[in-house]
C-alpha cells in the first residue's frame, strides 16, 4: 500500500490585503480519493480551490504535483505553460455555473472536444463520437450535439461541464460547489453521475461544497474551514458522525434533515 | 546630401511633404516593425499606427507600410478587390504618385511593389515582389477570445485548440468550414495567421511565394509577415481537408478556368456571367487572344 | 486457539458538547476486548452503556480519546485509532464489515446495486458482484421486482433486510452488527441468524449489539455486559 500521493499541498497561505483568505492549509490527495471541503460563506474554500488551480496567485506554500510521468511539479513555482498544459489535460475544473466553465456560444459538441482538439486531434469523425460517448455518459441526449449550451437546462450545463472536463481523462477533478443552485431532483441525478464517474475512472476530486449531505455522498474525507483555517479534518463519516471541534458540531447539527 | 536623399529629390513630390508622406523617423519605426515581423513569421507587431489622410479601415496599415518601403525606383501597382481601376485603388494609387512620383503600373509582372486590398494576384508573383496586404483585423482569435492578453498568451504558448473548435463548428452546423475568406493558417508551424480578407481560393498562394508578403493593420496597429519561400497552411481537419472554391463556368472573358471569378448579373431574368476578378490578368489572358463565351477579340486600349 | 482478530484494549471515549457550552459527557472508560475469528460477542447493557459507541469506535467511526483498538489486517494488528484515514478505508473495504441499524440511501442507486457495492469497492468483477447480491436478496426474501429500485421508500424491515444483505455480500473477516434484527418478523428473524451463524462458522469475528432475547440466544458465543461509563473486561 507504499503508493504516493498525487497531490501534496504544504502550507498555504493567501490573504487579500489583510483579509486571511488561506492560512496555513496542508493536505495530500491520493489516486481515487474525493475530499470534500466544506464550511461556509466566507471560510476560504472556494479561495483554496482556485488558488490549488492556479488561477489564484498565493503568498506562501507548494501546491505539489505527481504527473502522469511521475515528475513532482510545483505549480505555484510552475511556468504559465506548464500550469496551462496540465489544467488542459491531466486536470479539470468544474465551475459552479456552467456558464462560467462552458463556451456558450459554441454546440455541445464542440464544448466536450475543445480539450481534445487543444492537444491535437484533427479528425473530425473521431472528435465527434468521443463526444457522442460523453454526452451519452452524461445523461445528454446524443440529438442534442449541435444545440447550443443556452437552450439546456441548469442541470444539463453542468452534466456537460463534467463531461468537457473529463474528455482528457484527467487524474484530479476540482469541484466548486458542483450541485449549488440546481433543484434538488437534478441535484440527486448529478451526484449520481459524478459518484459512479469518479469511481469508473478512478479520479480524484477535491470539491467545495457548503452542503453536507453532498459532502456526505461524494467525499472519503473532509476538510472543514472556517475564516481560512482548517479547524478539522478526517474520514467524512468520522466528522459528521463524531464532530469534535465545536465549528464542526455548529456545522452538523445546523443540517436539515428530511 | 546622401545619395539616398539625392535620388529623393530627383522624383517629383508633391510640396510641403516628405517622400512617402511619413517622415523618415516614422519610416524607420515602421521598418523595425517590419523586421522583426519577418525574423518571427506570423507573429503579430505592434506599432505605433500614424493618422493617415483617410479614416481608419480604408487600408491606412498597408499603407504605411507601402510608405516604408518604397523607394524611388519601385514600380507600384495597387489593387482592390482585384481590380486596378475601382474608387480606392485609384486613390490610393494617386496619392503614392503624388508622394513619391514613382512609376505606376496595373501589370502585375512588372511590379516591384503592389498593395492590395483583399485579393492576392492570379499571376505567380516572384523573388524581388513585395506584396502589400490591408488588414482589418489581424489576430485570428479574437471572435473566440476578446482578451487581448489572453490572446497575447494563447499566441505565446501555441494554444491554438480553440480556433479548431471554430471550424469543428462550423462543419457541424454546415456540413463543412464554411469560412470562405481570411481563412486561419499556421505560418512556419508555428504561429496561427489571419492572410486578412482574402478568399480561401488565394489562401494556397502564400505557401512558398518567393515574394515578401506584408501585412498592415492601421486601426489595429499592427504589422505582420511571410518571409519568401515560408510554410503556410491553411487549418483543418484530417477529414475534412481543406478545399478551394470552384465555379460552375470559366470567365466569360478570357476563359480562364484557375481563377477567382466575380459574378456579374446581367439582367433582371437571372442572367448572370462570371469574370475574373483580376483585371490585369484577365487582360493579359485576351491580349494573349484567349477567349470565354462573352468577349470580342482583345482590341488594344488606350493608355491611362 | 483461534486467531485474534479484535483487539480493544483501555478504550477512553468522551463525548465534548461545545454547543452545550463545552459539558463532558463521558461514555467509555478503559474499555477493553478481544475477540478471536469465529467468536460472535455480544455487547449487552442497558441504553448509554456505550455499545453502539463501542462499535462504531471498531469501525474507526468514532474516535476515541484513549486507548487502542487492534484490527487484525493483512495479518498484522493494526491501530484503527488514529489511523490515517486510508489505512481506515483499507481496513473497511477489506476487512472490516459494519451493519448499522439504518440504512443509507442513495439518491437513484437500485438496490440491487447498494447490496453489491462492497465487492465492487474490492475491485471484483461486476458480474460476480450482482449475482453474490442477488443470491442474498433471494435469500432474504426481497422479491426480485424490487431489485433495481432505489430503497428509500421501502418498509423498515425491508431496508434492514437490504442493509444485511449488503454486510454480508462481501466475506469480511470481522462482521459489526447493530441490531440486525430489529425491524423483522420472525421468519426474516431467523434467516439472519442463519447467515450470521454461518459467516461465524467459516470464521468471522463477530461483535453484535442485539436486544431480542432470542436473537441473541441464537448467535452469541460470549456475552459481553457493559455499565454506562466504565466497563467490566
Amino acid at each position: 500500500m507504499i503508493e504516493m500521493p498525487l497531490l501534496s499541498v504544504e502550507s498555504l497561505n493567501k490573504t487579500f490585503g489583510r483579509q486571511v483568505a488561506c492560512r496555513d492549509v496542508s493536505f495530500e490527495l491520493w489516486p481515487g480519493e474525493v475530499l470534500g471541503i466544506v464550511g461556509e460563506s466566507g471560510s476560504g474554500k472556494s479561495t483554496l480551490l482556485n488558488a490549488i488551480a492556479g488561477r489564484l496567485s498565493v503568498d506562501s506554500g507548494k501546491v505539489l504535483y505527481r504527473t502522469a510521468t511521475g515528475q513532482i511539479t510545483d505549480l505555484i513555482s510552475a511556468s504559465d505553460a506548464q500550469r496551462r498544459h496540465l489544467m488542459r489535460t491531466e486536470w479539470g475544473f468544474v465551475q459552479q455555473h456552467a456558464r462560467d466553465g462552458l463556451r456558450m456560444g459554441f454546440s455541445a459538441g464542440a464544448n466536450i472536444g475543445e480539450r481534445l482538439m487543444a492537444i491535437g486531434q484533427k479528425h473530425y469523425g473521431n472528435l465527434r463520437d468521443t463526444a457522442l460517448d460523453w454526452m451519452q455518459a452524461v445523461e445528454i441526449s446524443p440529438e442534442r450535439i449541435d444545440d447550443l449550451p443556452r437552450t439546456f437546462s441548469g442541470g444539463m450545463q453542468q452534466r456537460l461541464q463534467i463531461a468537457r472536463n473529463l474528455v482528457t481523462h484527467p487524474r484530479i477533478v476540482l469541484m466548486d460547489e458542483p450541485t449549488g443552485g440546481l433543484d434538488v431532483s437534478v441535484q440527486a441525478r448529478l451526484l449520481d453521475l459524478l459518484r459512479r464517474l469518479v469511481q469508473e475512472h478512478n479520479v480524484a476530486v477535491i470539491v467545495v461544497t457548503h452542503d453536507l449531505g453532498v459532502a456526505r455522498l461524494l467525499a472519503h474525507r473532509l476538510m472543514v474551514m472556517r475564516r481560512g483555517e482548517v479547524v478539522e479534518a478526517g474520514l467524512t463519516d468520522q466528522l459528521l458522525d463524531d464532530p469534535q471541534h465545536a465549528y464542526t458540531q455548529l456545522l452538523v447539527s445546523s443540517v436539515l434533515s428530511v | 546630401m546622401s545619395s539616398l536623399q539625392q535620388s529623393y529629390q530627383t522624383t517629383a513630390t508633391l510640396d510641403g511633404y516628405n517622400f512617402g508622406f511619413l517622415d523618415e523617423q516614422t519610416k524607420r519605426m515602421l521598418r523595425r516593425a517590419i523586421l522583426k515581423a519577418v525574423a518571427i513569421p506570423g507573429y503579430q507587431v505592434p506599432f505605433g499606427s500614424r493618422e493617415m489622410p483617410l479614416p481608419y479601415g480604408w487600408g491606412t496599415g498597408g499603407m504605411q507600410v507601402t510608405a516604408a518601403v518604397i523607394g524611388g525606383n519601385d514600380i507600384l501597382k495597387v489593387i482592390d478587390q482585384g481590380a486596378d481601376d475601382t474608387t480606392n485603388a485609384v486613390s490610393i494609387r494617386r496619392f503614392f504618385v503624388r508622394m513619391t512620383g514613382v512609376a505606376t503600373t496595373e501589370k502585375t509582372r512588372e511590379a516591384t511593389l503592389i498593395q492590395t486590398r483583399h485579393r492576392v494576384p492570379e499571376t505567380p508573383l516572384s523573388e524581388g515582389q513585395i506584396l502589400v496586404y490591408q488588414v482589418p483585423i489581424p489576430e485570428p482569435l479574437r471572435w473566440l477570445e476578446p482578451r487581448e492578453t489572453e490572446t497575447r498568451k494563447m499566441h505565446a504558448l501555441s494554444e491554438y485548440g480553440v480556433m479548431h473548435v471554430k471550424l469543428y463548428e462550423d462543419i457541424a452546423q454546415h456540413g463543412h468550414i464554411s469560412t470562405a475568406y481570411d481563412y486561419p493558417v499556421l505560418v512556419n508551424g508555428r504561429y496561427l495567421m489571419r492572410c486578412s480578407p482574402i478568399p480561401k481560393f488565394d489562401t494556397p498562394k502564400l505557401h512558398m511565394n518567393g515574394a515578401l508578403q506584408l501585412f498592415g493593420a492601421g486601426r489595429e496597429k499592427r504589422i505582420y509577415a511571410v518571409p519568401p519561400y515560408t510554410d503556410v497552411k491553411p487549418l483543418d481537419f484530417e477529414d475534412h481537408p481543406f478545399e478551394i472554391e470552384r465555379w460552375p463556368e470559366d470567365c466569360a472573358l478570357c476563359g480562364a478556368g484557375d481563377s477567382f471569378l466575380d459574378e456579374v448579373i446581367l439582367d433582371d431574368r437571372g442572367g448572370r456571367m462570371f469574370v475574373c476578378s483580376d483585371t490585369d490578368y484577365c487582360g493579359e489572358r485576351r491580349a494573349a487572344g484567349h477567349v470565354g463565351k462573352m468577349s470580342a477579340p482583345y482590341k488594344e486600349e488606350a493608355a491611362e | 486457539m483461534s486467531q485474534e482478530m479484535i483487539r480493544v484494549e483501555n478504550l477512553g471515549k468522551t463525548f465534548t458538547l461545545h454547543l452545550r457550552g463545552g459539558i463532558a459527557l463521558p461514555v467509555l472508560r478503559d474499555t477493553s476486548l478481544s475477540v478471536a475469528a469465529g467468536e460472535c460477542v455480544t455487547l449487552h447493557g442497558p441504553s448509554g452503556a456505550g455499545k453502539s459507541t463501542l462499535l462504531r469506535s471498531i469501525y474507526g467511526n468514532y474516535r476515541p480519546q484513549q486507548g487502542r483498538i487492534l484490527i487484525t489486517h493483512d495479518g498484522h494488528p493494526t491501530d484503527i485509532v488514529g489511523a490515517i484515514p486510508r489505512v481506515v478505508l483499507d481496513i473497511r473495504r477489506r476487512t472490516l464489515g459494519y451493519v448499522t441499524q439504518f440504512l443509507r440511501v442513495i439518491p437513484r442507486v437500485g438496490t440491487l446495486d447498494i447490496v453489491a457495492e462492497p465487492l465492487l469497492a474490492r475491485g471484483a468483477p461486476a458480474e460476480h458482484a450482482r449475482t453474490r447480491a442477488a443470491e442474498l436478496l433471494s435469500r432474504l426474501q426481497i422479491p426480485e421486482k424490487m431489485w433495481n429500485l432505489p430503497p428509500a421508500t421501502f418498509s423498515g424491515g425491508e431496508q434492514q433486510r437490504i442493509n444485511i444483505a449488503r454486510g454480508f455480500c462481501a466475506d469480511y473477516p470481522i462482521l459489526l452488527l447493530d441490531e440486525p434484527t430489529a425491524s423483522l418478523d420472525d421468519r426474516n428473524r431467523k434467516i439472519v441468524i442463519e447467515l450470521v451463524d454461518d459467516a461465524r462458522r467459516r470464521g468471522t469475528a463477530i461483535v453484535a449489539i442485539v436486544h431480542d432475547a432470542d436473537t441473541r440466544a441464537a448467535i452469541t458465543t460470549r456475552l459481553l455486559p457493559m455499565e454506562a461509563v466504565g466497563v467490566a473486561a
